[in-house]
């Protein structure tokens, strides 16, 4: 349980700073701290049980299907990784209050140094490698939300996106070589991978899986020939530089190679490749830190050749290898972080970062000097600092190192990569500490307040002790941590100041005298240097990825031209091109029910309908001519439906098409009347081809249906519609109650079309559109708008249209109807007295808000279906019953009823609102006369009339 | 009769694609219309034709399958309301760029009916009018 939180405590405690900063800098830094503090709490109370040789466990499923899981596990190597975040990121917390400026966003800036933790926290403690990768790129992107955080900076996010790039690139790789490793091992879980090392490595899988995840360790851990997005990451400030980039984030690869170090370790394919990533990358990132002249970025090519070292040592593959590496991650963890924090301070007080413009700091700023100092001499490995001791390891396990059956490589590389290490350290101290006292800084250089130097200090205690103690300091932690990434029995070692006299001792001495050479001839190799093509990594990405979105553009632009006919076009063509393809790869044979005799009533109706469709796309420029057209197909189809013994759907279609050609002639007003030829004769035959196909595919696919038996589950609502749901009109009874709750969620999609509708259509146009829509008006206008006989005839017609409505709805759980027929019906009503006396007219008077109908319509449907709650039935449950009245007789009441009157209710709103919004717009384009007074039924006193807006 | 009923989905089916592929709203939503029928028509076809059997429980009667009338009678319903939705889009599309064109080159929009008063013009226009 405390395992879990330990990840999620500064994951969820993110939140913290982001908020607190209202309360002030202080108060922010203070909370982070306590965030990272508790969760190191939480971790050092596991401490007993780790040093005790247990290994702590916890596990919840998460997606047990692809076997992903929530399982934490703590073992040496996690514990020492964890506490190595957590502590450095205490000192880098504590640095960060000083460091940034008041005009920095500070509870932004701790809100993702919290994230990361949280990431970094979980990738360690993970034992499920998919919840790995997904902490994994979580570190990804926390990162490049850090290296950007001066956003208003082109190199902060030039280098934030190149670090996302090439290690969230590196991150596909590694999923891929994570889910082979775990298809190979037969689980997921780290602990049972590591068990299955033998296994693994016996797989023909084993090499595809190995480069994969090798390159997933490589992006991160900035292995040649990935190393170029580190030093651009530089671009962050310096807090960040110091945690991610030297001490955490870099290390996640190694973090990995080391964790999986028995499951894919000891084999010749891990030694050949990454063996000498290392030791190239420890070269070359040595060589190209010693013609750094910025602070930080000497420092950034440093970490890329400490990494490669590590990385090294880890490829040779042997216990005593690992061992150091284990050795040198904590080591380089301390002075590295020291020195970033250092290059910091330097910068904020000098004003500058460059070498060339520094120099005799250590009288202007001599604790911060002698801090920094103490921390080069570990980089350099002078003896009674740690450096010293992990680098001896190292040039001693290299020096019994051959290659290929080449004995000489390492050691000489090895040697070399030490000699340079040298050069840029004496560099680093002698250039901007020693010499003689400048003058000319941007501004007054002195050491700065104690919480930017004591972090520093603090790092420099452990480089100290464990330079003169190692035994006693880190021996613990090394024999622990090196136990659980070798998972076995440790080598024979013992970590002392003297070995005697080997030949590392030997190898080291060259180095140094060698590094003192380099360092006096640095200048002159520099000029040498420059005669030389160098490739420049930065313009070199740059290229390649604007290629990319080059090309992507072209693509994009290509497929998403902004036409909806081309969409269309190229949707339905692949849609034929699978239809035909399905219909190629079967067998087909002809149907065997029997087929109705064909009428001559539906000979008729089907000629109407082939003429109307063939006409339609003859003519369907000719707008009116197209909703006429439309409207009796729709009134064909109607006619179908009353043939094959469909009532219910037959009233619906009518009723339906009546709103909808209502509604199109009401938005025609509005749109050009006619519509321009768009397209050349090839392309309209194009056209019509591809449609043809596709009206030949879907009407083959009806009639082969049509001709052959098959099963349905019908049997089941016609048996239980009557003693089931109460109801002989088993269609209604389905609407009602067997399928309810799509009932219920359709009146719901309605009510939703209606207020968009509502939203999208202000009424008040802006002068150019209406400029626009008025010049489409029609010149030629009907005398009169509001003919006398249409009003009085809509008028007289209301009531009894009402009560139609009301018979169609209650009748509907027996007979055709229902309701929603009988909202379309009263909706048309209404609609009706909109033609023929005006949107005023009705508006004036309307006594029920529609929108206010939706609302009741579905609140009341919804409430019928809560109701069964009441009696411990599930959601919309109905019942009915019986009642026997005097004079009425025994009549049913069905709980449907209810529903039925929210779905009426809905449908009667959802229509009034939708074409009264409609002719609301069009009043506002062209304001009719509202009638006058001797044209109202003299009954009705009509109130005062307010005239258009526009008038 | 089948063959009838099958050729007139395929119809309709057809002229609904051929003017869902014009390149101006309305003639698409009048082919949304078309395709709207015959996916109507379609659905309930899967439930096989019969003659004078309408799912109305009465003694002893055979009956036609209730199932795709139902959702068909849904389907219509929702057909409206995509219809309606799809028309005030169009118009309020018109009404922004003065345009009904279907794709998105609002140039030729400009030399067709002048220049469109588009994005911030339009709602200083618009407020513009509302305080008038």
């Amino acid at each position: 349980m405390v395992l879990w939180l330990i990840p999620l405590l500064p994951l969820f405690g993110a939140i913290l700073p982001a908020l607190l900063i209202r309360s002030g800098r202080d108060v922010c830094a203070n909370a982070t701290g306590f965030v990272s503090l508790a969760a190191l709490g939480l971790l050092l109370s596991q401490a007993p049980a780790v040093f005790a040789g247990e290994v702590v466990r916890v596990s919840l499923p998460w997606v047990p299907q692809i076997q992903l899981s929530f399982s934490f596990m703590l073992d040496g190597l996690g514990f020492f990784f964890a506490a190595m975040i957590l502590i450095i990121g205490l000192l880098v917390i504590v640095y960060a209050r000083f460091y940034l400026d008041r005009a920095d966003p500070m509870g932004r800036f701790y809100a993702y140094l919290l994230l990361f933790q949280g990431a970094m926290l979980g990738v360690v403690l993970s034992n499920n490698v998919i919840l790995l990768l997904v902490f994994w790129e979580l570190t990804s992107l926390t990162s490049f939300l850090l290296i950007g955080f001066w956003r208003h900076r082109a190199d902060a996010r030039q280098g934030a996106r190149m670090a996302l790039i090439v290690t969230g690139g590196g991150g596909l790789a590694l999923i891929g070589g994570l889910l082979l490793l775990g298809s190979i091992a037969g689980s997921y879980e780290i602990s049972e991978i590591l068990a299955r090392g033998d296994l693994i490595k016996a797989s023909p899988l084993y090499l595809p899986a190995l480069v994969l995840i090798l390159i997933g360790a490589f992006t991160k851990s900035a292995q040649f020939p990935f190393h170029f997005w580190l030093p651009h990451a530089m671009a962050a400030p310096t807090p960040v530089s110091a945690y991610l980039h030297s001490a955490t984030m870099v290390k996640a690869g190694i973090f990995l190679l080391a964790r999986l170090w028995p499951a894919l370790a000891g084999t010749e394919a891990w030694f050949l490749i990454v063996a000498p990533v290392g030791l190239a990358t420890m070269v070359i990132g040595a060589w190209i830190a010693n013609f750094r002249d910025d602070l930080k970025s000497l420092l950034a090519f440093s970490t890329v050749s400490h990494l490669g070292l590590i990385t090294m040592l880890l490829g040779l593959g042997t216990k005593m290898a690992a061992v150091a590496a284990v050795f040198h991650i904590l080591n380089h963890a301390t002075f590295k972080a020291a020195l970033f924090l250092s290059a910091g301070i330097v910068d904020h007080e000098a004003g500058t970062r460059d070498v060339r413009r520094l120099g005799g700091l250590v009288g202007l700023m001599p604790i911060t000097a002698t801090l920094a100092m103490l921390a080069t001499a570990s980089m350099a490995g002078v003896p009674l600092f740690n450096g010293f001791l992990s680098k001896e390891m190292m040039l001693e396990e290299a020096a019994h190192t051959s290659y290929a059956g080449i004995t000489w490589l390492f050691p000489v590389l090895a040697t070399l990569g030490a000699l340079l290490s040298v050069a840029y350290c004496a560099r680093f101290a002698i250039r901007t500490f020693l010499g003689p006292v400048r003058h000319d800084y941007p501004h007054h250089p002195h050491d700065p307040p104690l919480g930017m130097w004591l972090p520093v200090a603090l790092l420099i205690v452990p480089v100290l002790a464990i330079g003169l103690f190692p035994g006693a300091v880190a021996g613990g932690l090394v024999a622990l941590t090196a136990g659980a990434v070798i998972g076995g029995p440790l080598p024979d070692y013992y970590l002392a100041l003297w070995h005697g006299l080997t030949p590392a001792l030997v190898m080291s001495g060259l180095a140094f005298a060698g590094g003192a050479v380099f360092f006096l001839t640095q200048a002159r190799v520099d000029a040498l240097r420059r005669l030389f093509p160098r490739p420049e990594a930065l313009t070199l990405f740059e290229a390649a990825s604007n290629a990319v979105v080059v090309a992507a553009r072209r693509v994009t632009a290509w497929f998403h031209d902004g036409s909806l006919a081309f969409y269309l076009r190229v949707i339905l063509a692949a849609l034929i091109a699978v239809g035909v393809y399905a219909m190629a790869s079967a067998a087909h044979e002809a149907g065997t029910r029997a087929m109705i005799p064909v009428t001559l009533p539906a000979m008729v109706a089907w000629l109407a309908l082939v003429v109307a469709c063939l006409a339609t796309m003859m003519w369907h420029r000719e707008r009116l001519t197209a909703l006429v057209l439309t409207s009796v197909v729709g009134l064909i189809v109607a006619l179908g439906f009353v043939q094959f013994s469909a009532p219910d759907l037959a009233l619906t279609q009518v009723s339906v098409d009546v709103v909808t050609t209502i509604l199109m002639l009401l938005a025609l007003n509005l749109l050009p009347k006619t519509s321009p030829r768009e397209f050349s004769l090839p392309a309209r035959w194009r056209d019509g081809v591809l449609a043809g196909l596709g009206g030949l595919g879907i009407g083959g696919l009806a009639y082969a249906v049509m001709t052959r038996d098959g099963t349905s589950i019908a049997d089941y609502f016609l048996a239980q519609s009557k003693p089931g749901g109460g109801g002989t009109n088993v269609v209604n009874v389905i609407l009602v109650d067997f399928r309810g709750y799509d009932t219920f969620a359709e009146i719901i999609v309605l009510g939703i079309a209606a207020v968009a509708i509502f939203a999208l259509l202000d009424p008040r146009l802006p002068a150019g559109a209406l400029r626009r829509v008025r010049a489409l008006l029609p010149t030629q206008e009907s005398g009169d708008a509001h003919p006398p006989m249409l009003v009085v005839a809509a008028r007289a017609m209301l009531p009894l249209a009402l009560a139609v409505g009301v018979f169609i709805f209650l009748r509907g759980h027996n007979q055709p109807g229902g309701g929603f027929i009988a909202g379309l019906v009263v909706a048309i009503a209404l609609m009706l007295q909109y033609i023929a006396s005006g949107y005023r007219w009705v508006a004036d008077r309307k006594r029920l808000d529609s929108q206010a109908m939706i609302g009741a319509g579905i609140g009341i449907a919804g409430l019928t279906g809560i109701a069964a709650w009441a009696f411990g039935k599930p959601f919309l449950t109905s019942t009915f019953g019986y009642f026997t009245w005097p004079v009425v007789g025994t009549f049913e009441l069905a709980s449907a009823l209810l529903f039925d009157l929210g779905v009426f209710l809905t449908v009667v709103g959802v229509m009034v609102l939708s074409l009264s919004q409609l002719s609301r717009v069009g009043q506002s384009v062209d304001p009719l006369p509202t009638p006058e007074q001797p044209m109202d039924l003299p009954l009705a006193a009509a109130p005062p009339h307010p005239q258009p807006r526009e008038a | 009769m089948e063959m009838l009923v099958a050729s007139a989905i395929g119809l309709m089916t057809a002229t609904g694609l051929f003017l869902i592929l014009q390149g101006r709203s309305f003639p698409v939503i009048v082919g949304l219309t078309f395709l709207s029928y015959a996916v109507n028509a379609f659905l309930f076809a899967m439930g096989r034709l019969t003659v004078d059997r309408p799912p109305i429980i009465t003694a002893g009667a055979a009956y036609t399958d209730p199932l795709p009338q139902a959702l068909v009678l849904t389907a219509i319903v929702i057909s409206f309301g995509m219809t309606a939705l799809i028309v005030v889009l169009g118009l309020r599309g018109f009404l922004e760029t003065g345009s009904d064109r279907t794709d998105l080159s609002l140039a030729d929009a400009a030399e067709e009916h002048g220049p469109a008063p588009a994005g911030e013009d339009a709602r200083r226009e618009r407020d513009g009018a509302a305080r008038a």
